[in-house]
């Protein structure tokens, strides 16, 4: 009975992703992903408060800059190039722009997926996610914005290491 | 039973999901590199991974979870009337085992002559400690206010174990136990640490370990605050409380201010200004402490 249960119980976790059949927005220029719900609390993290963070770190213009040197640097990182070798490129730039502007506060919704699945398959490493986050404080210094107030983002996404990191 | 055990393990292995999870062939490797800068603390004149004065509980060398790491390091503190030197080597495993030496060598300068005991007379004394990280994460940890703790021992064996009972010391060996905590709030740039020793050591075993005021082991404080103005950079102040066995010599606790300066991944600098307060009867021994630590 107990395995019964217990099969159940795992298939429907297992097949659930199955069921979720919101469609997410792509832009002609993305790759097909499997069928997920959309939702802000895909982003991992609850927004900052109030809005001075997300002027700091110059608006929706300042993020797309950070973004795009990040994902930048990440191609170019040896650490890292094996890891993103496969990677949608036009995606990752959307989302993680989607999903640093919903986490300072800017008013913008995620629509990506979560933190969970999309790097379920990487194997990421610890030594991995601290050189992306010597790459994103090398982008945000770069953008400009001072020291204390990346680490007002990075205390954010800090926590994201026990969803992303798998090895 | 067997059957639909069997029969849940086709349909699980058969969804998508579980497809992904097959891939992952646990893998072993041993890694070295791979912490933050700064991330691995600096070496303390004891050896340990921590500030200058107090352990932390981020274990030394710039291995992760995966990997193994080590560091070796230099001190030297000028003080009016003394001059101390250490230096050792420290090997971190697995981000959670920290085994380390180090050798402290105390010159007495003129006090020495003034003591009766020559000019230069110097105590040495060996340490060997040993910490395991035992729970939280100092750096990843932000989304609560539970600290990364470790907890530690060292055991020490002072070389002058005739002028040790000529001042009091009961003995030249001792040993200490240890229980510290490390946050950083990466909201605010700061780095906190509270640190509890269990120790009989005077002038951390320079001057031996127990004495004639008091035998016993006993619990101190140490505290470190350090604020972070760069990957690079942390500034911040230690102070540590002490024993006060010896009859002949009240000892005071010590402070300082500390600046450590992260030039890459293997080197770091530490530049201080310490306040020891009375050593052996010589009062306000404040100077200049410099450290250098290389690691892997
Ligand atoms: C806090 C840390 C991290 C955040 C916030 C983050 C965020 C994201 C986001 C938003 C996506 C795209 C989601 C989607 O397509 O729906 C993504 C995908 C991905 N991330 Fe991360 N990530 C983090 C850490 C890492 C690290 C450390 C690595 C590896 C070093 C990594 C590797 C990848 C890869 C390979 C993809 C898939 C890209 C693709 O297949 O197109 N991520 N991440």
């Amino acid at each position: 009975m107990r395995t019964a249960i217990a099969c159940a119980l795992s298939a429907i976790f297992l097949a659930a992703p199955a069921f979720a059949q919101t469609t997410p927005p792509t832009s002609p220029s993305e790759e097909e992903v499997d069928p997920y719900t959309i939702s802000d609390a895909n982003a991992g993290a609850n927004p900052v408060a109030g809005r001075d963070l997300f002027v700091v770190f110059h608006g929706h213009e300042g993020i797309g800059r950070i973004v795009d040197d990040l994902v930048a640097q990440v191609q170019a990182d040896p650490r890292l190039t094996e890891i993103f070798k496969a990677s949608d490129f036009v995606r990752l730039r959307r989302t993680l722009k989607e999903q640093f502007c919903y986490i300072l506060n800017g008013g913008c919704s995620y629509t990506g997926r979560d933190m969970v699945s999309v790097h379920a398959d990487h194997g990421v490493t610890t030594a991995e996610f601290n050189a992306l986050v010597e790459i994103l404080q090398a982008a945000m210094t770069r953008e400009g914005v001072a020291f204390s107030a990346q680490n007002k983002l990075l205390a954010k996404l800090a926590p994201m290491k026990r969803e992303t990191v798998t090895r | 039973m067997p059957r639909l055990g069997v029969a849940c393990f086709a349909l699980v292995m058969g969804t998508p999901l579980a497809a992904h999870a097959q891939e992952d062939a646990p893998s072993i490797d041993i890694e070295t590199g791979g912490k933050l800068k700064l991330t691995r603390g600096v070496s303390t004149i004891e050896g340990q991974g921590g500030g200058g004065l107090t352990p932390w509980a981020l274990i030394t060398g710039n291995e992760t979870d995966r990997g193994v790491g080590g560091t070796v390091h230099v001190t030297a503190v000028e003080l009016p009337d003394y001059s101390f030197l250490s230096y050792g080597g420290a090997l971190g495993l697995l981000d959670r085992v920290e085994l380390s030496y180090t050798r402290q060598e105390f010159d007495t300068q003129d006090v020495g002559a003034a003591l009766g005991l020559g000019r230069g007379f110097t105590f040495g004394q060996d340490v060997w400690g040993a910490k395991l990280r035992v729970m939280g994460d100092a750096i990843y940890d932000q989304d609560t206010w539970l600290p990364q703790v470790a907890v530690g021992a060292s055991w020490k064996k002072n070389d002058q174990s005739a002028i040790v009972s000529a001042v009091g010391g009961a003995d030249d060996e001792g040993w200490e136990t240890y229980a510290t905590a490390t946050k950083i709030l990466l909201d605010s740039s700061l780095l906190l640490n509270g640190t509890l020793r269990w120790t009989n050591a005077n002038q951390t075993g320079l001057l031996g370990y127990g004495g004639n005021l008091n035998d016993d082991h006993e619990l101190m404080g140490e505290f470190s605050a350090g604020w972070l103005l760069s990957p690079d950079v942390l500034v911040g102040a230690e102070y540590r409380m002490k024993p006060d066995n010896l009859a002949i010599a009240k000892e005071d606790d010590w402070v300082d201010i500390y600046a450590a300066w992260a030039i890459d991944h293997h080197v770091t600098l530490t530049g201080a200004y310490v306040d020891l307060g009375s050593i052996a009867t010589f009062e306000t021994q404040r100077g200049v402490y410099l450290s250098l630590q290389a690691g892997f």
